[in-house]
């Protein structure tokens, strides 16, 4: 039985021991087991993809018929200051939403991962299952609720803070320009980090013992052995993890959206790809919802995403399979 | 001794992020069952007799919508699921047990849904469901959650038919087995502990997703509870009896799943069922 020829061969199903199955009984084979996760996955999920990314592509006029236009949406949000202005600064703020997860969330969930996999520790699991607990509740119940806690009204955070006599330091965080979007960070990662943590918990975990007591006979304390043995070695799942947390800054929307409304406020401090798509597709108080113009967006938001995939496909895997076993 | 200080010291900072990780959530929970008084009076106080007050969870569940709310959320949530694990399973194995022309083409088509996010798409997903007048209803949002889960169900429990000894599907098709029943009566009891883990993994974000309710079934009833609950908060959003009760209703079903389930969502997270 040689696969290469099995493989190329509709017949060839041998491979299977399905001698005697005529050409056609295998086809409907086929067609049973993956037809129907074929079609729908290809109907309510390709298909709206591609004909989003198309109907960019086109314009409506005040008749309702649609146009080619080509480039032109993209040309007039990246050039017109009405469209670019509120697309720029999506963006930008897209990019530091994604850089305190990056430097926040990845951090502490090294360091989480890091004492959980200490040998010999107790209560293991029941911590690793109470701080996974936020990652599993909705955003909006997680919105709500630290809209509550960050109330100067319930005054909670103020208490906390005048305890410890940092009370100089509170203010309403998620009203002001300068703080929404970094606290909205921070709720964020403060609900997410239960991934970076399991999954490098995991890969800790999947190190040889033998590697790390090599280590320690040749004199290195415990904090070198996690720095100069055991990081490197989870770098593959450092990387897996950034690229999760990329996709999914890039394709957020619920927290600013409970949190602030689909105005993003205070004056779009809090704006990113998410609520600016819904915005423009939807439309709100001020302006009225533009299909062509959302696709257009949406296609810039998968373009980024696109970027970020290849960049981690091409770039940080390959570098890092070095460091695999 | 510097052993027993060290350990110390880890379980004291593991303690504080456990508590960090809590304290909202513990916070909406005890403060829901409190009189208004007292939850801005003793915000961290537990509840005693005298500020004991269920006044927000009867405004929720007076409410009548909300638990048709939960009733809609459910529907969604167990028949997603359950499409998810029957064509996701189906498909498997037709793509990890046969060979065919562009067999591996076809998987790869089924992995991009992995990563690129399906809401991308909800211009033309929205233009569809009002050809096919599926507007505000809960069948628009099955559909959509169903394309949503099948990749990621589809890698996993092909993953996990390659670890079936092909013994076992070989001596099936000697007794003259047709190749429906061995995958419906031999393959698919064998796949059950890799479901349990698909079904966690595709439950959470439909029970939790706020994007397609809102853009597929925003009213007429057919909400989910998570569109239901921000609503519902949105109106009475300076009630706090009610906004913490709302929230709390919303949190308890999903505690509760989650302590019956979190070590099937666990293991499979850690087994690199993900990766």
């Amino acid at each position: 039985m040689s696969d290469a020829v099995i493989s190329n061969d509709f017949s060839g199903s041998k491979a299977s021991g399905l001698s005697g199955t005529s050409r056609g009984a295998y086809l409907r084979l086929l067609v049973f087991f993956i037809g129907p996760a074929a079609a729908v996955y290809t109907l309510f999920s390709v298909y709206p993809l591609i004909a989003t990314i198309l109907y960019s592509t086109a314009t409506t006029d005040e008749t309702g018929a649609t146009h080619f236009v080509g480039f032109g949406n993209f040309i007039t949000l990246l050039t017109d200051a009405t469209w670019s202005a509120p697309f720029w600064n999506a963006l930008r703020n897209n990019f530091i939403f994604f850089a305190i997860h990056m430097c926040v969330q990845n951090p502490i969930g090294v360091g989480l991962a890091a004492l959980l996999s200490l040998p010999r520790l107790r209560l293991r699991s029941t911590y690793r299952t109470l701080i996974f607990m936020p990652t599993m509740l909705s955003v909006v119940i997680i919105g709500f609720s630290w809209q509550l806690i960050l109330n100067p009204l319930w005054g909670i955070t103020s208490g906390f803070l005048k305890a410890l006599g940092l009370g100089f330091l509170f203010g309403p965080w998620l009203g002001q320009e300068g703080t929404a979007l970094a606290t909205l960070s921070l709720i964020s990662v403060w609900q997410f980090v239960g991934i970076p943590m399991i999954l490098i918990y995991a890969a800790l975990l999947a190190i040889p013992q033998e590697l790390s007591d090599a280590a320690t006979v040749d004199g290195l304390n415990q904090f070198q052995v996690f720095f100069h043995v055991k990081l490197p070695l989870v770098m593959p799942t450092i990387g897996l993890v950034s690229v999760l947390t990329f996709v999914n800054n890039f394709n957020a929307f619920d927290l600013i959206y409970t949190v602030k409304g689909a105005l993003a406020g205070p004056n779009f401090a809090s704006d990113i790809m998410g609520t600016l798509f819904y915005r423009t597709f939807f439309g709100n108080q001020l302006q009225v919802g533009n299909p062509t113009m959302g696709a257009t967006i949406a296609t810039m938001m998968f373009l980024v995403i696109l970027a970020g995939l290849l960049i981690y496909l091409f770039a940080v895997q390959r570098r890092m399979q070095r460091y695999s076993f | 001794m510097q052993r027993k200080i060290s350990a110390l010291s880890v379980h004291i900072i593991l303690l504080a992020y456990t508590a960090l990780a809590l304290f909202p959530i513990v916070l909406t929970l005890v403060n829901s069952v409190k009189a208004r008084k007292a939850i801005f009076g003793a915000p961290l106080a537990l509840p005693t007799p005298s500020t004991f007050s269920l006044i927000g969870y009867q405004k929720v569940f007076s409410d009548s919508a909300v638990m048709g709310y939960y009733v809609n959320s459910l529907t969604v949530t167990v028949v997603t699921v359950a499409a998810v694990l029957l064509i996701g399973a189906m498909a498997a194995w037709g793509l990890s047990e046969y060979r065919f022309r562009g067999n591996t083409l076809l998987k790869l088509f089924f992995a991009i849904g992995i990563m690129v996010p399906i809401r991308l798409g909800s211009v033309e997903i929205l233009k569809m469901m009002t050809h096919l007048d599926l507007n505000n209803t809960l069948t628009a949002l099955i559909l959509v959650y169903t394309a949503q889960g099948l990749p990621l169900s589809i890698f996993i429990l092909s993953e996990f038919i390659e670890q079936i000894p092909r013994d076992l599907r070989e001596a099936a098709r000697c007794d003259g087995l047709s190749e429906y029943s061995i995958f419906f009566w031999i393959i698919l009891p064998l796949l059950r502990p890799a479901m349990a883990t698909v079904a966690v993994f595709s439950m959470i974000p439909v029970w939790n997703d706020l994007w397609f309710p809102l853009i597929l079934a925003p009213s007429g009833g057919k909400q989910t509870i998570t569109l239901g609950i921000q609503q519902f908060i949105g109106q009475y959003i300076i009630d706090w009896n009610s906004v913490l009760a709302a929230l709390s209703t919303a949190i308890i079903p999903v505690l509760i799943l989650y302590m019956l389930f979190s070590r099937q969502l666990i293991r499979g997270l850690t087994s690199g069922a993900v990766k």
